[in-house]
């Protein structure tokens, strides 16, 4: 079964799997969660916002991202991320987008959903009085979000927002269908060159797995320090 | 935008020489939905009983189940319908892997299963909050009545437990529709395939995949729609949104 194991390819394709495949799936993960935990907590003020037409198109949006497969919507982005360049440039032609802004650009408006719905739970997990009591010595309303409200609810939301991260990090492979070198592309690049699809695809499955894993005990680990008692 | 808008493409034929683009983008809605209620089917099962050995009173079945959960949500669902794809053949006895690789319809029983197996350990995440939100004396006075452990589950435990994470389970089955795009990859003609190739061979880019969004859309009202109307009916007076969805 195993007889014709050769970790021999594995070893070889070592730099080229982590320097150019887990560096990029790394990168993505990481800027995709600043943007998307940025524009999500923006989604969830505008969701939570008292102006009917901003919460109405916050939650719009978040229904729309939320009913539509990633798939669909890297492929979306693909196509629409060059005619979006051209408009904001004002050039002639849609511009050049690199598969990298694109997976970039898709991920941060997709996840913002998800974290919109994280935030807007965390906002509204902090008592009302807290509100109140920020606008009755004087804050404004954005003054009183932004020291009262928010570093609570961020306080709390951590786990949570580090656990759909380490979902994002898994489904970053999905930039798979546009045939980019992520980590998942390396390795299948690897495997169909050399015809070793069984070594390279539990490597990578083992891989994803080790990190994954080890994240969420931290996030556990997280968890219980963050925790607030009451 | 200089893009050129066509809608009528859709109800132009396509290359396969009888259908219309649109009728090909239902016909992949019908994969869709045969690949995700196949799918679901198995995750319910498996899940369900994996839910419950994690509730037992037996500490080795318990880490048994919960070892069977942080494998397969630990690894993306992509490179799982990899292993089962191309890895599963290659690593069982030879004839069984050439009798794999002959199935007709390969792709779809690859995505049934990858995808049964990847929902099955969140519905058993599921199951197992709702049993654990439910009082301890429910156990102990089925316990007490002299039923049997499984017995307690069957007639006590499980339809309480159900009626109860009903919310989460619904939203679960949106995803197992959403996730079974992912088995483009490995060849199912799906929805988000069908438009994919409605795409290369037109290059109306926006109209197809407006069109697969849109039915992505209805699909997902339709069930949520059908699913609040059900929940309504099985809700136990004072008990629902007891179970919250696990963070961990």
């Amino acid at each position: 079964m195993f007889s014709n194991f050769d970790f021999d390819v594995i070893v070889r394709s070592l730099p080229y799997l982590f320097y150019d495949g887990m560096t990029f799936t790394l990168t993505l993960t990481a800027l995709a969660t600043v943007g998307g935990i940025a524009f999500g907590t923006l989604l969830a003020l505008a969701r939570l916002s008292s102006i009917r037409l901003l919460s109405a198109a916050a939650a719009a949006y978040v229904n729309l991202m939320r009913s539509v497969p990633l798939v669909l919507m890297i492929f979306w982005f693909y196509f629409l991320v060059p005619y979006i360049g051209q408009w904001m440039t004002g050039a002639a032609q849609p511009i050049r987008v690199g598969p990298f802004v694109s997976s970039l650009v898709t991920f941060t408006l997709f996840e913002a959903a998800y974290f919109c719905e994280i935030m807007r739970a965390g906002i509204q997990s902090i008592p009302r009085g807290q509100m109140a009591a920020a606008l009755a010595v004087g804050m404004s309303y954005p003054a009183a979000m932004r020291y009262i409200i928010l570093p609570q609810a961020f306080r709390n939301m951590i786990p949570v927002l580090l656990t759909q991260t380490i979902i994002l990090f898994q489904d970053t492979s999905l930039v798979y269908v546009l045939s980019v070198t992520d980590f998942l592309g390396a390795a299948s690049k690897v495997a169909q060159r050399d015809g070793r699809l069984v070594e390279m695809y539990l490597f990578a499955a083992a891989v994803y797995f080790i990190i994954s894993f080890a994240a969420s005990q931290g996030v556990r680990v997280i968890q219980r320090r963050t925790a607030i008692i009451r | 935008m200089n893009y050129h808008w066509h809608w009528g493409i859709l109800a132009e034929l396509s290359p396969d020489g009888s259908h219309t683009y649109w009728q090909t983008l239902l016909l992949g809605t019908g994969w869709t939905l045969a690949t995700a209620l196949a799918a679901w089917t198995l995750a319910l099962t498996i899940g369900s009983v994996i839910g419950v050995l994690r509730t037992t009173p037996y500490p080795w079945l318990v880490r048994v189940a919960q070892a069977y959960v942080e494998l397969f949500r630990n690894i993306p669902l992509l490179v799982q319908m990899f292993l089962w794809y191309f890895v599963l053949p290659e690593v069982v006895p030879a004839r069984f892997g050439t009798w794999l690789k002959q199935l007709p319809d390969a792709s779809f029983w690859t995505a049934v299963v990858a995808l049964g197996f990847y929902t099955s350990a969140r519905v058993a995440e599921q199951v197992r909050a709702g049993i654990a939100s439910m009082p301890r004396g429910q156990r102990l006075a089925s316990l007490a009545l002299g039923l049997t452990l499984p017995q307690a589950y069957v007639y006590v435990l499980l339809p309480m437990a159900y009626r109860i994470i009903l919310p989460p389970l619904t939203s679960e089955f949106l995803n197992i529709i959403k996730n079974s795009a992912v088995a483009l990859t490995i060849g199912l003609m799906e929805l988000t395939a069908r438009a994919r190739a409605m795409q290369e061979f037109s290059f109306q880019v926006f109209e197809a995949f407006t069109a697969a969004t849109l039915i992505y859309i209805v699909i997902n009202i339709a069930v949520t729609f059908t699913m609040r109307r059900v929940e309504r009916t099985l809700a136990v007076p004072g008990y629902i949104g007891a179970a919250r969805p696990l963070t961990s």
